[in-house]
């Protein structure tokens, strides 16, 4: 349970850095907070030669508001979103915070090394890939902004090369009334990898017809699922119980759950299915609340 | 694999020293200092047993590389008491409380706590709760752990 021998090199600028990854090639790895990598080192599942240390990276640590986005940087660590001004302003986002792992890993975990590790069941590339955050990578001759859902390929296995870095996310601001989200999450304790897991963001009008909705599961498959391509169906309707049931059936038949000691496919979809139930139930009556505390 | 020198502060007193870059913090800690109040349980990030203050923050010490807390501050079970034979209150919560048994889990538990009792002194139950979610405990069952955290915190109102 001891990591291998690497080489340890303190990179100064993201320059510095991706002259690093240049210069090592397919043998090094980044590690900012480690709380993913750490352990895949101490269970010799990961091996590098080299270890690029971005932790002190100024550049990488920035949260600012530009234009509708909130741009936050990869390496900041998920305790400071937890009480950032600038993170409320992507709620949904707030909401997650404190479910990813706990306390003691959110002190050293960061926001970009969540999403490079793409682990299927966690809550930043979930809510990435349903708010529809564009994840802004580099390497020492370009730079490319990917979408969310194009960025996760597979269990822990994603479209940054082994020369990029990640540098930061763009989070796009939702504006105007009638706008409702939720977050809900099963795991055996308190922080633990979820079970399953299911996020909503929504926007209704001052009648109660939908204008937009975006949700998806967590834990569900190799990546996490959005909806929204069959949310169409739904767009201009009030949302009854019974649609909200019926759309969340018809959503979870498209997951490919993986069965494992704690519960197996089926159960697995019955539990999503109930989770996305309730955030966009949660999220539909957070929404019209809105409009009778802000009457027009 | 080349040694890397590093400088912290460990319980307050400054700590230079030279390590192999794979040395996570706890086994500098326990065998680079010899500061054996800080277990390892199961060195992956699950059981909280190696919980330390970084910065005043608390965080898994192996679930980092000590070359990491180059220039950091670190907080060990052993820097709690304000002094050599003294407990600190929550340590002696734990006492009055029976809020150990085999001990194994306690100086993550102590430091946990603690780092909750700096943020927040007069915590919920909840609260309590909700942060020794990531430390494992197999003999208490975590009621007189919680108890203990009552008890150190309700005196001071």
């Amino acid at each position: 349970m001891k990591a291998a021998p690497f080489d340890y090199h303190l990179a100064e600028n993201l320059t510095h850095t991706k002259n690093l990854l240049n210069e090592y090639g397919e043998d090094v790895k980044l590690i900012a907070g480690g709380q993913s990598l750490v352990p895949m080192m101490a269970m010799r599942l990961a091996k590098p030669s080299h270890i690029i240390d971005i932790a002190r990276i100024d550049e990488l640590q920035q949260i600012s508001s530009f234009e509708k986005t909130i741009r936050i940087g990869a390496g900041v660590k998920q305790c400071v979103l937890e009480n950032h001004s600038l993170t409320s302003q992507i709620p949904l986002l707030s909401a997650v915070v404190p479910w990813i792992g706990h306390h003691q890993t959110r002190n050293r975990g960061t926001v970009g090394g969540s999403l490079a590790h793409a682990d299927p069941s966690a809550e930043l590339p979930l809510i990435a890939v349903i708010l529809q955050a564009k994840i802004q990578c580099e390497n020492i001759d370009s730079s490319r902004a990917i979408p969310a859902k194009d960025f996760f390929l597979g269990p822990m296995w994603t479209t940054l090369d082994a020369q990029e870095i990640l540098t930061h996310i763009d989070w796009p601001m939702w504006h105007g009334d009638g706008i409702g989200h939720a977050f809900e999450e099963t795991s055996i304790r308190q922080g633990d990898f979820a079970m399953a897991s299911a996020a909503t963001q929504l926007q209704v009008d001052a009648s109660g017809k939908l204008i937009r909705l975006h949700c998806g599961v967590g834990g569900m498959g190799g990546t996490p699922y959005s909806f929204e391509h069959i949310t169409s169906q739904l767009i201009g309707q009030t949302l009854s119980k019974e649609i909200i049931l019926e759309f969340s059936e018809q959503a979870i038949q498209q997951t490919e759950p993986a069965s494992d000691l704690h519960a197996n496919a089926a159960y697995r979809r019955n539990l999503a299915k109930t989770l996305l139930r309730r955030t966009i139930e949660q999220s539909l009556a957070m929404a019209t609340s809105s409009f009778q505390h802000h009457p027009r | 694999m080349k040694n890397i020198s590093i400088n912290l502060q460990v319980n307050g007193k400054q700590v230079s020293s030279t390590v192999e870059p794979r040395t996570s913090l706890v086994d500098f800690l326990r065998d680079d200092l010899r500061l054996t109040g800080t277990h390892v349980g199961c060195e992956h990030g699950i059981c909280g047993a190696c919980t330390v203050l970084l910065n005043g923050d608390p965080v898994r010490s192996c679930c980092m590389f000590a070359v990491q807390a180059n220039g950091l501050e670190v907080t060990t079970v052993e820097g709690l008491a304000p002094e050599r034979g003294q407990l600190s209150k929550i340590q002696d919560a734990f006492c009055e409380k029976h809020g150990l048994q085999c001990g194994f889990c306690t100086p993550g538990m102590l430091i946990t706590c603690q780092a909750l009792i700096n943020k927040n002194p007069h915590p919920s139950e909840a609260e309590i709760r909700d942060a020794i979610s990531g430390n494992l405990c197999r003999c208490t069952g975590y009621q007189q752990i919680v108890d203990a955290v009552v008890f150190a915190t309700k005196e001071t109102i």
